[in-house]
């Protein structure tokens, strides 16, 4: 099942990703050709076989509950496109008809 | 007078140097600023040269010495940092119009120890957007050149940091390998480029690409410049929940062995063939022969799961990345657009990645999206999973019969600029020989083992197995050793110069 420029826009919407008609449509064939390629990993995945979901074993890595030096307001908001009151300013959140 | 043939020597050498009292750090690093300043126009290595901090550094180190203090092995020789890296001084962009300007309020840990450690940093070095891609072509700030011949790619991502070793912009760099990312540069620019085990040097404030595979290592020009860095980047650190809590093995003094008889020494039958360019696969072959020679065992074994990694891997990664790259949400730091009122958050959200993101990255966000989604997901994703566990089986029964394994670090010398940038999944294939390592969260390193017919550098892949990463530097040193003999010297004397270069040899 080919993906189509359709397929395309509503995955960037999933992504919070803007394209364009135009986008979509190159993209769609270029994505087929990469998913078309790499869907041969299902010929080996039989069904025994486990997961491996990252190179180390993982475990839960705890410290002790102390306060430790972190970053100033200040540095914390130097970086941000925009600030307000000493606070990060957002666009507004909740869109007209909720 | 000015010797520009320091600029050509060994960091060891320089080290070397600096400790007897023969040079100082303000003027390697003085020289070092004259070289980006003449070659940089025509390589793009650097994205950022903080010229001033630098020679401050440099300044402060002299000074330290010169009160007696003990300082590290490394102390007062400059290097180069992939823009990957946070800094809290200098920008950090990751090769993205979304971090432009963007300067960190903190430092990574690898910049910390570098800090500490008197290491002067000259500035950061153009990687592939977000560190996607094999030619550092998918940076927003233009592509970097490879200094063996300029119309050809100096691999990818770390392409910056590659070309400025090569260069001799920089005697080290640091760079990130997700999928061959210091391997692939360091081959195809005649330089040393090392993965180190996963978990070995910390993540912390390096941009997380894909967090499972990701993993800092050393740029270098020498074998032994790399143990050196490696040794100062290595070891525990608590900011990183996947930092491993074990001693570092001796790298340098494995470097300095010089000896590999007795080891065994596994060639990967998958990774040759078919796709393969013939002058890699002769480099190759003489390099395993002369392991032979020097009473190595050498025994071909067969990985043959390693033929479904790159598509493992090309599942894996966009998946991880889309997760990721969910942060640059135009929010708390970086590019924000459309944000004139009329737009709520996820409108500006949209906007701003969808003209902040490059093309190579909207490409892997939309294949990570769909591997992620319902329907999918066990079809791709878990798919893929299973494939690594294949891949990490194969590496335990090869590592059963093999001390290391041994590869070409990629099927081809470096490809002109342009040439696959319209084709995906050539471009993937870059990738083919390094990818198996990051799945299975082994060691593995490139080493320069010679050039094509046409001059291009090669590169030989040693992988270890995990926590073992003493093999690949027994193994690179020796290499070393016996192939500057047959040379009659470094490799990179085999380049020809830049025309605006100052580099020279003595």
């Amino acid at each position: 099942m080919a993906l189509t420029a359709d397929d395309v826009a509503r995955l960037a919407g999933l992504a919070r990703l803007h394209l364009s008609e135009a986008e979509c449509a190159a993209l769609a064939p270029e994505l087929d050709i990469i998913l078309s390629s790499v869907k041969q990993v299902s010929e080996v995945a039989r069904a025994d076989i486990p997961l491996m979901t990252h190179a180390l074993p993982l475990t839960n890595v705890m410290r002790a509950d102390v306060v430790t030096p972190s970053l100033t307001p200040q540095q914390a908001l130097a970086g941000a496109p925009a600030e307000e009151d000493g606070r990060f300013r957002v666009p507004q959140i909740l869109g007209e008809e909720s | 007078m000015t010797d520009y043939s320091l600029l050509t020597r060994p960091a060891h050498e320089l080290a070397e140097m600096l400790r007897a009292g023969d040079v100082t750090s303000e003027e390697l690093t003085s020289l070092h600023l004259e070289q980006i300043e003449a070659t940089n126009l025509t390589l793009n290595a650097f994205l950022v040269v903080d010229a001033d901090g630098a020679l401050a550094a440099a300044r402060a180190v002299d000074a330290r010495r010169a009160a007696g203090e003990e300082l590290g092995p490394l102390a007062g020789v400059p290097i180069a940092i992939k823009d990957n890296f946070c800094t809290r001084d200098l920008p950090t962009t990751c090769g993205s119009r979304m971090l432009e300007g963007w300067v960190p309020p903190y430092d990574a840990t690898i910049i910390t120890r570098l800090r500490e450690a008197g290491l002067v940093i000259l500035g950061k070095t153009n990687m592939d957007e977000f560190a996607m891609g094999s030619s550092t072509e998918t940076s927003a700030f233009g592509p970097t050149r490879n200094p063996w011949d300029t119309d050809r790619i100096p691999g990818g991502s770390g392409g910056g940091s590659s070309a400025a070793v090569a260069g001799f912009l920089a005697p080290l760099a640091v760079g990130s390998d997700t999928g061959g990312s210091i391997r692939q540069p360091g081959a195809v620019t005649g330089t040393v480029g090392v993965k180190p085990t996963y978990g070995g040097v910390s993540r912390y404030g390096v941009v997380a690409m894909a967090s499972s595979l990701d993993q800092p290592g050393p740029v270098a020009r020498t074998v032994l410049d790399a143990a050196l860095l490696h040794e100062v980047m290595a070891g525990h650190d608590p900011m990183d929940s996947t930092s491993i809590n074990q001693p570092v093995p001796e790298l340098v003094e494995a470097a300095r062995a010089l000896d590999v008889s007795g080891m065994r020494i596994g060639v990967v039958k998958e990774l040759g063939g078919e796709g393969y360019d013939e002058a890699v696969e002769e480099r190759f072959l003489a390099a395993v022969q002369l392991l032979r020679d020097a009473g190595a065992e050498v025994i071909e074994v067969s990985c043959p799961n390693f033929t479904y990694a790159l598509s493992a891997y090309y599942l894996i990664h966009p998946a991880e990345v889309s997760s990721n790259l969910a942060r640059f949400d135009a929010m708390r730091y970086g590019l924000r657009l459309g944000d004139d009122g009329t737009n709520g958050a996820e409108a500006v959200t949209s906007i701003t990645r969808g003209e902040g993101f490059g093309r190579e990255v909207k490409r892997r966000l939309i294949i990570g999206t769909h591997a992620l989604s319902s329907g999918y997901h066990d079809q791709y994703y878990g798919s893929a999973q299973k494939v690594r566990t294949l891949v990490a089986r194969d590496f335990d029964a090869a590592f059963e019969l093999c001390d290391v394994l041994v590869s070409p670090t990629t099927p081809t010398p470096a490809f002109k600029i342009g040439e696959r940038m319209n084709d995906p999944m050539a471009m993937y294939k870059a990738d083919l020989c390094t990818i198996p390592s990051n799945l299975a969260g082994n060691a593995a390193a490139s080493f320069p083992i010679g050039v094509s017919e046409e001059g291009l550098p090669i590169g030989l892949q040693v992988m270890a197995p995990p926590l073992k990463d003493d093999r690949l530097y027994r193994v690179g040193g020796w290499l070393e050793l016996v192939m500057e003999e047959t040379w009659g010297g470094a490799l990179l004397r085999q380049m020809k110069p830049l025309p605006e270069t100052k580099a020279v040899f003595s």
